[in-house]
């Protein structure tokens, strides 16, 4: 490998240091939402609908208030007098409709779980005694729940307004597909997919803590989310309190996997509590609240068809995909994006000359569905590996070899697909080749080949992968959504010769702060242990999105490498100037201002203080700013773009249909890796995310709607005994649109894991003549396939 | 989730828990690990008007050789006995089964005696209880009893115990020798409640088969047992073991899903006692 300007003697940049914040929250001194406690505070729990679909009737609390301990019970239309109701769609999603939604529940209630009313008292517990005393008149309306009879014209209506249940269509067209399914010279393949509903799990779940001053008409929400500016936005909107009266804070953050990235409901309805009651409000989501209103996702039915020419070649592409979204489209990011990202990522790492997409996302009554890790990849991913699989199989190609020669060339980029999206800076045949030297392809197929005929059934799956990261505007923004592009960072050296640097990004586990730290250290000069890092407060960080689509090494990251080489140029001219010499032939290295070679001159913390107490000592005319600020955004590009290859080998017990997984193989391009070691988790924990939708997370459903498994005894989340070992290599081509050169690390793994599973399980099957194309492929869908069991 | 308000008393010993529960009366329950109960009061399906806690009883725990049996207290602890070398030593079965039961948190707290009287149709330890022939030992407002297992569940967490009737500890003849045993259970993830399982004991020509997570209640099948007898093959017992088998389906697994499990099962383990160990 090359040396890079990283590779100096004090460089942090791509080296495995631990996370400063780890012995802390090993400790267990994290601050999360319910070690909150505020003096007058009330406990909120929320009065939930038992029906998919009902008309409230009536509300009577008297036996509700009568219980001690209960400040106020609020209903619907007391919260809708201080929270103005908000609309889900986003306007370059063109078409899409989502009527105005409230936070709590006026006349209506569409979905089980959805808030109706609200009891404020003096402890959790006697919050829940009270709620189940709220009698709360229903009258039952049908529910609409399989997305396909939603859309049938006899369909009861969710929304009466609506003349359907459709919330948007999109339709793309692109080269001549018909035409190549017609030439008699092709290979044409068509398989349909079914993707379950399934839900983020986070270790903490919801919550907030919300104080109003109504004297200063100032709100305060401590909340466990990811985009704190998003909330504080979303907070003056609809409370009406203008926005820099507001403040988002955002501590720790135990997970959020894009969960706690939306506008919900009940946590809004807390900071409207607290303004009508002037009092601190607590809410803290128990975990049958959480399966009952975080957001789920996927819920995807997806037909595909595929054709090649003699060669091998891709020729066309038809996807149909029709997506379940629940009653709303979800505010502000809107619950079109997962199907949107399905149309326009499906085959993005193939040359394919022809594509038809058709999109159409579907109001139901269930949980509302929006944006979690991986958004609408894991689709896109599983639908075209799967019929890539296909392909081989018709034409006895190689299924390595199909996705070789189909590759967009790495020295073909930039590339734009049929579909329009800009691809630069990508690496899928070094990928492809590095995993299939790192699984050792060919002694694996000769294994797998060798047990068939001991009755063993075996099977390896690939997938070729690109991940949205690094948004720029064009994600939320350009439709009118209050979620910013860019992130700020800022750095300051304090009197004893510290670094104290803020960001808009947030961290909430994964280790963004010291990933900010290590850029910081680096970047400016000093030790790690001299950085302190400050995210999670609009009352204190630079302005910015937050984290989610992986864009914080991406964009928070380089904001940050840009504000500490500014202060860096800042101290270099104050001391260049104390020691007579030129700002360019000064360094700062652990802590000291430097000649080039390393000899130290003054220590930052003599420099401070001199600028800091004795001022009158600077030369005339000098006064250095110890402060920089510098923001960063994505702008010649709608995404930054990131690559990688994954396989998987399993075994399938064809008596059971337990599907044992051997061994996952990872490579993925990051562009430039700040801490391997952060980045290889965050690709496993993301497989094993993947690995959940693939064999195991599913939000059942009666046919009335009601969720029947919203517990952990009953909702399947991986565990760490069923797990394999996954093993990850890089392949490192920086992006050319910042100068760190960091792309997104976070949805690598989610995104193929089902997909790479999804093509094991049916390359074991292969000799049984089955396949399988419905995820989670339970034990009992794998025999059904089987034929073993009906 | 928090429960709704109950009433606790804490009882001393076997006789003082019975006299307490006459003394509540109505909406009286034995609390002994709670790893069911706390969770069904925590979710508001039950409600418990005052919970008689057992934990302290010490007489009620420990596991003791008196003759040719094993006697086990009701209020030892899943992970106790999964520990115990006499269980390990005489009752292999047992110490099998254990690794499926649950996560070690549960096992520290969770008891076998509130396991067997709870009766979950998915548990492990009913169904070994069926293989193993066990007694269980009662006291009650009636007085002290014992209730051979066969006769013990009766359906969905329905067992013989009668109100007030307090489960105190179970009594194991130890297996003969040459006897051998076998378990199997197959769950989607390890220390899941089971899609299917089986505990088999036999000894040279006698033999009892007890599924669990198949029915409302772990139940023994006596067409395979007898069919095992007569010199069926393992086939041949899983065959009619599924012809004859009152099947329950669940979330993880329909009616025909356990039924096809359990012939599995009846194959597997069968098969597994020809090549195995002997007890």
């Amino acid at each position: 490998m090359t040396l890079t300007k990283y590779d100096r003697p004090n460089s942090y940049i791509g080296s495995r240091v631990p996370r400063p914040n780890i012995t802390r929250l090993m400790a267990g001194r994290g601050k999360y939402i319910d070690d909150k406690s505020l003096p007058r505070m009330l406990h909120v729990v929320f009065v939930r609908s038992p029906f998919a679909h009902a008309r409230i009737v009536s509300i009577d609390a008297t036996a509700a208030l009568a219980v001690e301990g209960v400040a106020s019970v609020l209903t619907g239309r007391d919260i809708v007098d201080v929270v103005s109701p908000w609309v889900g769609v986003l306007t370059h999603l063109s078409g899409m409709r989502s009527p105005p939604q409230p936070c709590v529940a006026t006349d209506t209630a569409r979905w089980q779980g959805e808030p109706v009313a609200m009891v404020l008292a003096s402890s959790r517990a006697i919050a829940e005694d009270a709620a189940t005393l709220v009698d709360v008149d229903y009258d039952p309306l049908d529910a609409v729940c399989d997305m396909e009879e939603a859309l049938e014209p006899r369909s009861p209506l969710i929304h009466p307004g609506y003349d359907s249940n459709l919330c948007w269509e999109r339709k793309v067209e692109a080269g001549d597909v018909d035409a190549a399914f017609a030439d008699p010279a092709n290979t044409v393949v068509e398989r349909s997919f079914d993707f379950g509903r399934h839900t983020g799990v986070t270790l903490e779940p919801r919550g907030c803590v919300c104080e109003y001053d109504p004297a200063e008409d100032r709100m305060t929400m401590h909340y466990s989310g990811q985009a704190p500016h998003m909330i504080q936005v979303v907070l003056a909107k609809h409370l009406g309190i203008p926005e820099g009266r507001v403040r988002v804070i955002s501590d720790d953050v135990g997970g959020s996997f894009g969960i706690k990235v939306h506008t919900y409901g009940d946590e809004i309805a807390v900071a409207g509590a607290a303004k009508l009651l002037k009092r601190p409000v607590k809410f803290a989501a128990d975990r049958l609240e959480s399966f009952q209103s975080d957001i789920h996702a996927r819920e995807h039915r997806v037909r595909v068809k595929a054709a090649i020419n003699g060669e091998g070649l891709l020729q066309a592409l038809d996807v149909d995909d029709i997506t379940g979204i629940g009653p709303y489209s979800v505010y502000p990011r809107s619950s079109g994006i997962e199907g949107n990202q399905v149309i326009n990522l499906t085959g993005a790492p193939y040359r394919i000359p022809a594509y038809r997409g058709r999109l159409r996302v579907v109001f139901q009554n269930k949980v509302p569905t929006c944006q979690y890790r991986a958004v609408g990849h894991p689709i896109a991913m599983a639908i075209m590996e799967g019929v890539m699989d296909e392909l081989a199989k018709a034409t006895g190609c190689d299924p390595a070899e199909l996705r070789r020669i189909n590759l967009v060339p790495d020295d073909a980029y930039p590339h734009v697909s049929a579909q329009g999206m800009k691809f630069a800076d990508l690496s899928h045949q070094k990928c492809l080749a590095k995993l299939l030297d790192l699984m050792d392809y060919e002694a694996l197929k000769q294994e797998r080949d060798r047990l068939r005929g001991r009755g063993v059934y075996r099977g390896i799956g690939i997938v070729s992968m690109v991940e949205v990261t690094n948004p720029s505007p064009m994600f939320y923004g350009v439709g009118g959504a209050p979620i910013a592009a860019q992130d700020g960072a800022s750095a300051r050296l304090d009197a004893s010769g510290a670094l104290h640097v803020a960001s808009s990004i947030t961290e909430q586990g994964q280790g963004t702060d010291a990933m900010l730290a290590q850029i910081a250290a680096d970047g400016f000069g000093v030790d790690l242990d001299m950085v302190h890092v400050k995210t999670g407060d609009t009352a204190v960080v630079p302005y910015g999105g937050g984290t989610w689509a992986s864009r914080g090494a991406g964009i928070g990251g380089e904001a940050m490498l840009q504000a500490c080489k500014a202060l860096k140029a800042q101290v270099l001219e104050a001391a260049a100037a104390v020691l007579q010499a030129k700002p360019g032939a000064l360094d700062i290295f652990r802590g000291a201002v430097t000649d080039l070679d390393g000899t130290e001159r003054m220590t930052l913390a003599d420099l401070a203080r001199m600028v800091y107490y004795r001022g009158n000592e600077l030369p005339a005319g000098l006064s250095p700013e110890f402060i920089a600020t510098r923001h960063y955004k994505v702008s010649d590009v709608p995404f930054v773009f990131t690559n990688g290859a994954m396989a998987s080998y399993v075994e399938v017990d064809t008596d059971t249909g337990i599907v044992k997984l051997l061994k996952h193989w990872v490579v993925e391009d990051v562009g430039t890796i700040i801490n391997e070691q952060l980045v290889d988790e965050q690709i496993r924990g993301g497989v094993v995310q993947g690995i959940g939708g693939a064999l195991y997370e599913e939000c059942v459903y009666s046919d009335d709607g009601q969720l029947l498994n919203a517990s952990m005894a009953d909702y399947l989340v991986p565990m760490s005994v069923e797990m394999p070992d996954i093993e990850i290599a890089h392949v490192m081509t920086p992006t050319s649109t910042s100068e760190l050169g960091a792309k997104g690390a976070g949805e690598a793994g989610t995104a193929g894991a089902p997909g790479a599973i999804m093509n094991a399980v049916n390359d074991a099957l292969a000799p049984l003549g089955c396949s399988i194309s419905k995820m989670p492929m339970s034990p009992e869908r794998i025999l059904r396939a089987l034929g073993t069991v009906d | 989730m928090k429960p709704g308000a109950f009433g606790y008393r804490r009882a001393e010993s076997a006789e003082d828990a019975v006299r307490l529960f006459l003394e509540v009366g109505e909406g009286a329950q034995y609390l002994a690990g709670g790893q069911s109960l706390m969770a069904t009061l925590n979710f508001r399906v039950s409600e418990a008007g005052t919970l008689i806690d057992l934990t302290r009883i010490e007489s009620l725990k420990g596991i003791e050789q008196r003759g040719n049996a094993i006697h086990i207290g009701a209020l030892t602890t899943h992970a106790s006995v999964a520990r115990s070398s006499l269980v390990r030593k005489r009752l292999p079965l047992i110490a099998e089964a254990y690794v499926h039961v649950a996560h070690p948190a549960i096992r520290n707290r969770g008891t076998i005696g509130g396991s067997i009287a709870l009766g979950d149709p998915a548990s492990e330890m009913p169904a070994c209880m069926l293989a193993l022939d066990a007694v269980i030992h009662a006291n009650g407002p009636a007085g002290k009893r014992s209730i051979p297992i066969d006769d013990f569940y009766l359906g969905l967490y329905e067992t013989a115990l009668e109100e007030g009737e307090l489960l105190t500890g179970i009594e194991i003849p130890l297996p003969a020798e040459g006897a051998r045993h076998g378990f199997e259970e197959i769950a989607r993830r390890h220390g899941d409640y089971a899609m299917a399982g089986l505990a088999v004991m036999t000894t040279g020509r006698r033999a009892r088969m007890a599924y669990f997570a198949i029915s409302d209640r772990a139940l023994r099948s006596t067409a395979a047992e007898d069919a095992f007898v007569s010199g069926a093959s393992p086939a041949e017992c899983a065959e009619v073991a599924t012809r004859e088998m009152y099947v329950f389906g669940d979330l993880n697994a329909s009616e025909n899903m356990k039924r096809h499990l359990a012939g599995v099962l009846m194959r597997r383990v069968l098969l597994s006692l020809d090549g195995g160990a002997s007890a």
